[in-house]
């Protein structure tokens, strides 16, 4: 993961970054010159009120969304400057995503949800098997492989979702609002598991939430308000 | 194909509503085969009209009767390279609902004249030595299976026999088509037999066949050979054969185009209905689809899977619609009242591979806009949208 790393050592780099969205004649500046530098293997809470940016900032980082002005770098590469297509191919290599209501299609099994984004690669049909396999193991979830996800509880669909957030072994986590949507003991687990993941296998996170008791899990928590980034909870 | 199993799973999605689109693209796909063997059968002949061949009948209407004697001055006529003459029998076998074409005919002539009509040469022997001899084409033979050597009463309401009772024919041969579309089910026997025992007109005939030496003379000819009859008593009108089948044909009406039409007219509304689901499919997984992107669908790949639900349903009905029409038009084709009154009704291959054409195009332009939309959707919007 070192390699990924920009030349002070951080995987993110987000600097000087605006973003405004335009709603009729009306600019709304949601995100204001904020910086933000991510070292590999680090276990982010991005916290703040709602309406405070924390997801557009977490779309910038993912590339599902682009900057006004500024730039973002994730290991060393211009993000902000991709093609749709190459922006594509970078999140389907380098990014895996966890939301707040699981985003689990529908009409597929739990282990065809997983495999998603491997159907992206050029892994044979054994390999993405052996893949899936091994995700949802990690999840604690091969016996409900077969499972659509209206059968499977909240806490069983979100380990669904962050089966195939790791299922590619990407560069990040970037998890939004992930226990938003469970009770506490499920959404303890879902922490505990994301925390086994930093921990024992490395993986860097950033998680949005709302939580303190969530983002207590993490390694560092910076808050977001007005635009802004701070490391004290604003008043 | 990896992404199939995807566009499958889409397509279970809502079962119900996706089996009535398939039901209705299938029904579209039924009409559409039955209407083309409709097509053909109403003006079919036209398709097998010969360029070199002329029919020449009683000016009037082909009810008159022409004289025997024409055959030698038509033959004699520059550009007249063969002349067969042609009667309206009107046979009925057995019961009035059994009627098909019936024709006395000099069998030499008739068979030089019509080479689409394939016959072993040794029933033609036979045929040229058996002055009761009948050739009978092969679906009439098969529709009352009738075999060579057997002796079959004819009775026409046209023709009564000098001996009062029915005509009777011995076949001495079966004529398969030597090309698809050839109609064979009519019947042939010799006109000599026929001119010496009919009990009134004899030396008369309904028409000519005539064969020129060049198509591209055939209208000069035609002119010539009613201008030899011409302030006669009995003048005659010559044409092409394509000429006088598209005037029968168009006393129906223009066949051709009302079917098109009414295909067209098929295919839009179901254009709209098919366009119509992909379109709700598409408004109502917004957030899916943003879901796909996220994990890396490139926006071509998310159009190819939209497109690809389109293409299978149109695809799916129109190959199952198509061969429940061949299936039912087949069926239909066997019955008597069909064979009588429409010897060419089956859907032709070209209207099949046509079909198929549709399929893929109602798919694609029902799916495309759908799936432009589902390219277009911007990814942060998408995933934040409910529904």
């Amino acid at each position: 993961m070192s390699d990924n790393t920009n030349s002070n050592g951080a995987l993110v780099r987000v600097d000087g970054v605006e973003k405004v969205f335009h709603r009729g004649s009306e600019d709304i500046h949601v995100l204001s010159n904020l910086n933000l530098h991510v070292p590999s293997g680090e276990f982010l809470a991005l916290m703040g009120p709602s309406g405070s940016g924390k997801s557009t900032l977490l779309n910038l980082i993912g590339g599902l969304d682009r900057p006004t002005k500024g730039t973002v770098s994730i290991g060393g590469e211009r993000v902000d400057q991709l093609s749709d297509r190459a922006l594509a191919a970078w999140r389907a290599r380098h990014v895996g995503l966890v939301f707040q209501f699981y985003n689990l299609l529908p009409v597929l099994t739990a282990e065809r949800n997983v495999e998603l984004p491997l159907l992206l690669t050029h892994l044979s049909k054994a390999q993405r098997r052996k893949h899936v396999e091994t995700a949802l193991a990690v999840v604690g979830l091969s016996h409900r492989a077969k499972h659509f996800p209206r059968t499977l509880s909240g806490g069983e669909q979100q380990r669904v979702g962050i089966a195939r957030a790791i299922v590619t072994d990407p560069t990040i986590l970037l998890c939004d609002e992930p226990t938003g949507d469970l009770d506490r003991k499920s959404g303890d687990e879902i922490l505990s598991l994301l925390q086994s993941l930093n921990r024992e296998q490395g993986k860097t996170i950033i998680m949005v939430t709302h939580d303190p008791h969530a983002s207590a899990r993490a390694s560092r928590t910076v808050y977001l308000d007005k635009g802004q980034l701070s490391t004290t909870k604003p008043e | 194909m990896k992404f199939f199993y995807l566009v499958w799973c889409n397509l279970k999605r809502k079962k119900l509503r996706t089996t009535l689109t398939l039901l209705s693209v299938v029904v579209a796909f039924v009409l559409f085969g039955m209407l083309s063997a409709l097509k053909l059968a109403l003006g079919g002949t036209i398709n097998l009209a010969a360029a070199d061949r002329l029919m020449v009948r009683h000016r009037v209407s082909f009810v008159q009767l022409l004289p025997y004697s024409y055959q030698q001055r038509i033959a004699q006529i520059p550009g007249v390279t063969l002349v067969s003459l042609n009667v309206w029998f009107g046979g009925v076998y057995q019961d009035p609902k059994n009627q098909f074409g019936s024709f006395p005919v000099e069998p030499e002539a008739f068979l030089a004249m019509n080479p689409e009509l394939s016959l072993p040469e040794d029933q033609k022997q036979a045929w040229l030595r058996t002055r009761t001899g009948a050739v009978v084409g092969r679906t009439l033979a098969n529709r009352f299976n009738w075999k060579v050597g057997d002796r079959v009463p004819l009775n026409s309401p046209i023709w009564p026999n000098k001996s009062g009772g029915a005509w009777e024919f011995d076949i001495v041969g079966i004529a398969d088509a030597g090309k698809k579309a050839t109609d064979t089910g009519n019947i042939f026997f010799r006109y000599d037999y026929f001119d010496e025992a009919r009990t009134y007109g004899a030396g008369q005939v309904g028409w000519y066949q005539v064969r020129v030496d060049n198509p591209s003379n055939a209208v000069e000819i035609a002119k010539a050979i009613d201008v030899e009859f011409a302030n006669s008593a009995t003048e005659t009108k010559a044409e092409t054969e394509g000429a006088m089948f598209q005037g029968f044909a168009q006393q129906i009406g223009d066949i051709g185009t009302i079917v098109s039409l009414i295909v067209a007219a098929v295919f839009f509304t179901i254009l709209l209905v098919a366009g119509n689901t992909m379109a709700q499919s598409v408004r109502e997984r917004t957030q899916e689809l943003g879901v796909l992107k996220a994990v890396g669908f490139s926006n071509e790949l998310v159009l190819g899977v939209v497109l690809g639900e389109s293409l299978v349903i149109a695809m799916l009905g129109g190959l199952t619609g198509l061969f429940l029409g061949w299936f039912m038009v087949t069926g239909m084709g066997q019955a008597s009242f069909i064979q009588t009154y429409f010897p060419l009704f089956y859907i032709p291959k070209g209207d099949l591979v046509l079909g198929v054409v549709f399929a893929l195009g109602l798919g694609f332009v029902a799916g495309i806009l759908p799936a432009l939309q589902a390219m277009r959707l911007r990814l942060a919007e998408a995933l934040r949208r409910e529904g």
